[in-house]
């Protein structure tokens, strides 16, 4: 029969790619090419580069803030200009961050159906499976992105309008400028995992709609509510198991030596909710009908 | 086993209550081109989104180029082209990147021709001068050629064009038509859905025809013309004895209707002895005979003709419903 030879052929078509793989990299590529061609990451990664600008030139007009007040490190800035980075960093977690994740998360899916571009990818065809990886890949990538324009721009901005030099770590040691800087970096590591989560969430709900204003705003509001959650003691069995409960809890990264338990138990954490909601994206992506 | 690129067998697609897609059995041969006929809203978009994979059926199967599909979809889909249901694009991004894009997703395209197939594809549609503007700035008949292009960026064995001249101006219908002759010249299977007719008729080997989810007629253009019926159209003063003597005549054929009388010109005008014209159904009755009653029942036929039926009055026999939208 005709048709068991094509089926035999296409089969040993299949394995071929399994085996090279290359052109899941470069769907990566072109997915990071057009992330990062949109006029609105842009504008996105300007307002969070925005934050630290602020902070600094406010603290410059206004004078340096009294101590205990505003958020933590604010009143150390004029002492030591490495400090804008993270106050910046702790400022943008709440709100900021979260609702940039949240547009590109909540867009994945559900921006291209809106833009009809949805069919077009699946019937090239992209795999239903590797086009999720592929989009969950460039909502992290942007998690990557925003929190390094945060740490980065605040560390510039610090070194160009305060005194730099040695930091003196919350456990009392003074360490050196390079090391306060591998320290942020551990910082921005720290939050960007924090960040990976919420993309699974935005991820999974972008696979339910085809209005992506939808899910980005649920994504965001999510966070939120979260974090509201986080603050009642009545809740407090239900703490752990919050994708916000370790999102400032990078203070330990300042100590001398490091602590790195709240990193660890912060991955395991996000990487719980990366396999629950990356399998409900999974799950539902693969069954949908696509009629955008 | 007749050698077809697309083949259904009670194909069936539920939205909730309605019945988009009712069973139907496609059979569309390897290198004809099939145009895929019905008034909006019959199901013909519904079809091609689940040969696509798109969408899931309810119930049936459905094979293209010879394997299972949605099973098969990573193997079948880089040897199909398709334009579905629109052309959409990225709006911020330029024609050219759009189509590296997509390009990009299917694994089997060499990245090595990229930009050369690109280039070779939006050449092949006239839009080379504008490959760098952004898509928001296209028209849409320019949307419509970037649609096509990204249907031709690899060697396709089957393309499935949804309406392609949508949008487009005449001069662009004729090089779609041309581009579509082209594929088949090829060897290209194309199955194009359409509700314009004359498209259709003019590129089409085959042709298949749905109404409200289900498909009323397949087979080649000939036989599809050959199945339409043919009428007898007679000219005379004496419209209402022709009417009579046809009714009489062609009453021993099932589902004969009544035949119509149709005034004409001189008739509005006030003619003493106008010339009206009958038509009705000839079915299997030779036209000879018919001429025969009319003359013997003293009718004075000033013109006989038999018609056949154009595609047109096909399409309408078979869905019943024109061109509007079936509810």
């Amino acid at each position: 029969m005709p048709g068991e030879t094509v089926e035999a052929s296409a089969g040993s078509v299949a394995t071929r790619d399994a085996r090279t793989g290359g052109g899941t990299a470069w769907l990566l590529g072109s997915e990071l090419l057009t992330l990062f061609r949109r006029r609105r990451t842009w504008a996105m990664l300007g307002a969070l580069a925005l934050i630290p600008i602020l902070i600094a030139v406010a603290i410059i007009i206004a004078g340096p803030a009294p101590t205990g007040r505003g958020p933590a490190f604010l009143s150390e800035i004029t002492n030591n200009g490495l400090f804008v980075g993270v106050t910046a960093i702790l400022v943008a977690i709440p709100l900021f961050l979260p609702l940039t994740i949240g547009v590109v998360a909540g867009d994945t899916i559900a921006g291209e159906a809106s833009h009809g571009t949805l069919r077009y990818l699946l019937i090239a065809p992209a795999g239903r499976i590797r086009l999720l990886l592929v989009k969950y890949a460039g909502a992290a990538a942007f998690c990557v992105a925003g929190t390094l324009t945060v740490v980065v721009v605040g560390t510039l901005v610090g070194w160009l309008l305060f005194p730099i030099g040695p930091v003196t770590l919350l456990s009392g040691a003074t360490v050196s400028v390079g090391d306060a800087l591998v320290r942020l970096l551990a910082i921005a590591a720290f939050v960007t995992v924090s960040l990976l989560g919420m993309s699974a969430i935005g991820l999974f709900l972008s696979t339910l709609t085809t209005v992506p204003v939808g899910a980005m705003a649920a994504t965001a509001i999510l966070a939120v509510v979260s974090q509201i959650l986080d603050a009642l003691p009545q809740l407090e069995w239900l703490h752990p198991w919050l994708f916000t409960h370790y999102w400032l809890g990078f203070a330990d990264l300042l100590r001398e030596p490091m602590v790195w338990d709240n990193f660890i138990d912060n991955a395991v954490l996000q990487a719980g909710y990366l396999v629950v909601f990356g399998a409900l994206a999974i799950g539902r992506f693969l069954t949908k009908d696509v009629l955008s | 086993m007749p050698d077809l690129a697309i083949e259904t067998h009670g194909l069936t697609k539920r939205f909730r209550s309605q019945l988009a897609v009712d069973g139907i059995d496609l059979a569309v041969p390897h290198g004809s081109v099939f145009g895929f006929l019905g008034p909006n809203g019959s199901g013909k978009t519904t079809t091609i989104r689940m040969l696509l994979g798109l969408v899931a059926a309810n119930a049936g199967d459905a094979r293209v180029l010879g394997a299972d599909m949605p099973r098969h979809v990573d193997v079948v889909l880089p040897r199909v082209g398709a334009l579905v249901e629109g052309p959409a694009f990225s709006p911020y991004l330029s024609g050219e990147a759009n189509l590296r894009r997509f390009d990009a997703a299917d694994r089997h395209a060499p990245r090595g021709t990229r930009n050369a197939r690109v280039a070779e594809a939006l050449d092949r549609v006239g839009l080379s001068h504008a490959a760098r503007k952004k898509v928001h700035a296209y028209s849409l008949g320019m949307k419509q050629r970037l649609g096509i292009a990204n249907a031709l960026l690899m060697r396709r064995e089957l393309l499935v064009l949804d309406e392609p001249t949508n949008g487009l101006d005449p001069q662009g219908t004729r090089e779609v038509r041309a581009l579509i002759r082209s594929f088949a010249d090829d060897g290209t299977t194309v199955f194009v859905s359409s509700h314009l007719l004359a498209e259709v008729e003019q590129v089409c080997t085959h042709v298949g025809v749905m109404s409200a989810g289900r498909l009323v007629a397949q087979g080649t253009l000939d036989e599809f013309r050959d199945e339409g019926e043919a009428r007898v159209l007679v000219r005379t003063p004496d419209a209402a004895l022709a009417r009579e003597v046809l009714a009489r005549v062609l009453e021993a054929r099932a589902g004969a209707d009544h035949p119509v009388s149709r005034p004409s010109a001189a008739d509005a005008a006030g003619d003493d002895d106008p010339d009206g014209s009958v038509t009705a159904r000839l079915g299997a009755t030779p036209p000879e005979v018919v001429v025969a009653a009319l003359v013997e029942a003293g009718v004075r036929v000033r013109g006989f003709e038999t018609v056949h039926a154009d595609l047109e009055q096909r399409f309408v026999e078979l869905t019943g419903e024109g061109f509007d939208v079936v509810q």
